[in-house]
């Protein structure tokens, strides 16, 4: 396998710029001032409460999410070239949605096959023809990049329909500032605490037009059971807006009111961090205790705005995701900026073919999966999964895409009593509204704390970092 | 405010209070067990705990018999038990879990910091040590979860309603010792408590932490009629059947100024506060002290219903 590229250390070992400050500081403190503070953070986020809940594991309801001391360090310059690669990317996302719920102009000029769309369970035919509140759907999406060489970053997915990690985005940041004060006084961080106001500023901005002046935002959250509940009750208070489940709202003569202790308010625009499948019984899935009966005929009436609007899942999905560098040409005329790792979709033969002689180099990915579940990494996955996967893709191949085992850079991490280098990516947050696109300079570092371990999802033994972009 | 939030600020402290009361009458309970047959008869005292919990029907459904091992275990651990301290805290915790844009930091602190506490004490304490300890413990919980609201809350709905639940549950805690030992409260004239009954006495006031205060209000010794002036109306002792009412009627206008608009809960709360003061300890003594607090056991319960069918659903 090809050394991966190390955020800190070039090949010949000696420190980066990005990190040559906190280099000279860890020789200045030594490395026990750095496990003292490793404890001391993990009690600061026990005592806060900053858990989440883990599917499928009966005893771990709470489980904090393992999280290391050591900074991922990202320059200005480098940090420019993504932030630009986001713009484009999203602005291309936001066009395709528009057009395959409207004009399906995109189909017509045969840029993206039919069925992709049409056979998609993410696609929401129910949304044909209706426009979203000032044509936006993706008012808040996580871009997963991750980065193979110096000057290569690629995206691995775009997270369209409700992305989390953001509050540790900004939690991390907080108790790094707490144990690390020296460490600020060194660098010119930029800061990413301004990223619920961002959120709100956007929100507000796609109220439906008929809305009063200061329009009635909520946050609609599954409950308490739900793996990203903190992240719900801590946005809900940055926000100052009110924390609601399906059960605290009603719909009557298509107007949207939540319950409060002085009878019902109207509420016009809802965060909602539940899936489509289950925010309105009456429209979607019938069994759905978590939604809102009516809901959807709101929406449809224009008086209340969902942010990401219904039917996003089609633009996320790992197949079309395939299509971007198409998509974005098709629709700005532009080269895509951030690159797509190279994909192969089984679902066409020839692509198909290569994948099967080659499943023991690849990763294998469902493309409806998420958060590292069905998926094969060929180079580490024993010869009776590598046979499973040869028999799932044969039948089904368009369940499937394929991409090369990509070297993720590493970043310094802390095990035991030392510092190793541990495969990270990186998930940062755009923000859309009707005025413009909101970046905040930073994201969510995530690592993957196994050695040479390429999943870095929290559910599956990742940790995250605090995410630095420098200014100048 | 949303009423899902309201209900459960309004329950969080309510299962705060339980909590520190189930404390307290273990811990009243213990003392006046651990003294001599001669000084407090024959009575069952873990019995009667158990009445006071208002849980009797429940832990004979699970034990025969009362005594220390099964009330302390019921009444603090018992998984059979939903509302036993450890109960309390965690249904607390799940409600504030529940409404954490709600609570302030340090209230947040205050009750996920037991929660996690909680835990170091397993399925129970193994010594009677231990078990004094956890029930310091649990009262230092209650007071710091009580003083984290009061001293950071906004005082707006939320703190009014959060403040309804303390004094909606702690006038029903007040008001259950009393049901329960009412027949060692005799009037003036019935004389019929022999010093057996100090220890009695002394108990009920130790479980509503009055014992001190007694002392200061009426600069006398213990006399069963003056308790039970003490805990039903005197309006400067916080346990009192008056204090709550007063607090209870306070934050209810508090919340009606606000939302501009009075309901049955404030009509309700006003009626029962009026009654007690104009109520006199001889009066409640010739109706019947046990039909008296019967009653306001009911009344309290009822208004109970009352808050939540106004505001919390």
């Amino acid at each position: 396998m090809i050394a991966a590229f190390d955020e800190m250390r070039r090949a010949d070992g000696g420190v980066r710029p990005t990190y040559s400050e906190f280099a000279r500081w860890l020789t200045d403190v030594g490395s026990d001032a750095l496990n003292y503070r490793r404890h001391e953070a993990e009690l600061l986020f026990r005592r806060i409460g900053i858990t989440f809940a883990v599917y499928g594991e009966a005893d771990a309801q709470e489980r904090v999410i393992p999280f290391d001391v050591v900074p991922r360090i990202i320059s200005a310059a480098e940090w420019r070239l993504l932030e630009e690669g986001l713009s484009q990317r999203v602005k291309s996302l936001n066009l395709f949605l528009c057009d395959v719920y409207g004009a399906r102009e995109i189909l017509r000029a045969g840029v993206v096959p039919h069925d992709l769309i049409f056979r998609n369970p993410a696609f929401r035919p129910e949304m044909m023809g209706q426009q979203a509140p000032h044509d936006i759907y993706i008012h808040v999406v996580g871009i997963d990049i991750v980065r193979v060489d110096a000057d290569t970053f690629y995206v691995l997915e775009d997270n369209a329909r409700t992305p989390s990690g953001v509050s540790y985005m900004l939690e991390n940041r907080e108790i790094m500032m707490r144990l690390f004060p020296e460490l600020f006084a060194r660098y010119r961080i930029a800061p990413v605490e301004n990223y619920p106001d961002e959120l709100l500023a956007t929100l507000k901005s796609v109220a439906p037009v008929s809305a009063a002046h200061e329009p009635t935002v909520v946050l609609l959250t599954p409950g308490v059971h739900n793996s990203a509940y903190y992240e719900h009750s801590f946005l809900a208070d940055k926000l100052g807006v009110e924390l609601v489940e399906g059960r605290d709202l009603f719909v009557k003569d298509e107007v949207v009111y939540m319950r409060s202790t002085q009878g019902p308010r109207q509420v016009d625009v809802v965060y909602r961090r539940i899936d489509d499948d289950f925010l309105d019984p009456l429209t979607f899935r019938p069994d759905s205790g978590l939604g809102v009966p009516g809901l959807i005929s709101a929406y449809q009436a224009g008086n209340v705005t969902l942010a990401n609007a219904i039917g996003t899942g089609i633009a996320d999905d790992k197949a079309i995701y395939s299509f971007m560098p198409a998509i974005v040409k098709f629709y700005l005329g532009e080269e895509l900026l951030l690159k797509n790792v190279p994909t192969w979709r089984c679902r066409d033969e020839e692509h198909l073919a290569y994948v099967l002689d080659h499943l023991h180099e690849l990763v294998v990915k469902e493309v409806h999966g998420s958060g590292g579940h069905g998926m094969l990494i060929g180079p580490a996955a024993p010869k009776a999964t590598i046979e499973q996967f040869r028999a799932k893709l044969t039948t089904a191949p368009n369940n499937f895409i394929a991409q090369p085992t990509l070297a993720l850079s590493t970043c310094p991490t802390c095990v035991e009593q030392d510092l190793a280098p541990r495969h990270v990516d990186l998930r940062p947050f755009v923000l859309t509204g009707r005025d413009r696109t909101r970046i905040v300079p930073g994201g969510l570092t995530r690592v993957a704390l196994k050695e040479s371990s390429l999943v870095v999802n929290s559910s599956q033994g990742g940790g995250t970092k605090d995410t630095w972009v420098l200014d100048e | 405010m949303l009423s899902r939030t309201a209900d459960n600020l309004y329950w969080l402290s309510r299962y705060v209070e339980r909590a520190e009361f189930l404390a307290r009458i273990l811990e009243a309970t213990q003392r006046l067990t651990t003294l001599p047959l001669a000084y407090v008869g024959t009575s069952n005292e873990w019995e009667s705990a158990v009445a006071t919990a208002g849980c009797a029907s429940a832990f004979f459904s699970v034990y025969d018999e009362a005594n220390e091992k099964n009330v302390t275990d019921f009444l603090a651990f018992s998984a059979a038990n939903q509302t036993s301290i450890r109960g309390c805290f965690e249904l607390a915790r799940s409600n504030a879990r529940a409404v954490r844009t709600a609570l302030t930091v340090e209230m947040w602190d205050a009750i996920n910091g037991t929660w996690l506490e909680l835990k170091r004490y397993g399925n129970g304490p193994n010594s009677r040590e231990e078990f004094s300890r956890f029930l310091r413990w649990v009262q230092e919980s209650s007071l710091r979860y009580d003083g984290s609201a009061y001293r950071t809350m906004l005082r707006n709905d939320a703190y009014w309603f959060s403040r309804l639940g303390v004094y909606v549950e702690r006038a029903d805690n007040t008001a259950r010792i009393l049901d329960v030992k009412y027949h060692l409260l005799l009037p003036e004239k019935e004389r019929v408590g022999g010093p057996l009954d100090y220890f009695q006495w002394a108990a009920i006031l130790r479980s509503v932490s009055a014992l001190t205060a007694y002392h200061w209000v009426y600069r006398d010794s213990l006399k069963p009629w003056l308790v039970a002036d003490l805990l039903i109306l005197k309006d400067e002792m916080p346990r009192s059947l008056a204090a709550c009412y007063e607090a209870i009627v306070r934050n209810l206008d508090a919340i009606a100024g606000v939302y501009g608009r009075q309901g049955p809960a404030q009509r309700q709360a006003r009626g029962i506060r009026t009654r007690l003061q104009n109520s006199r300890m001889d009066g409640i003594f010739q109706r019947g002290l046990h039909e008296f607090i019967s009653e306001f056991i009911a009344e309290n319960n009822r208004l109970g219903s009352a808050i939540s069918e106004q505001f919390l659903i």
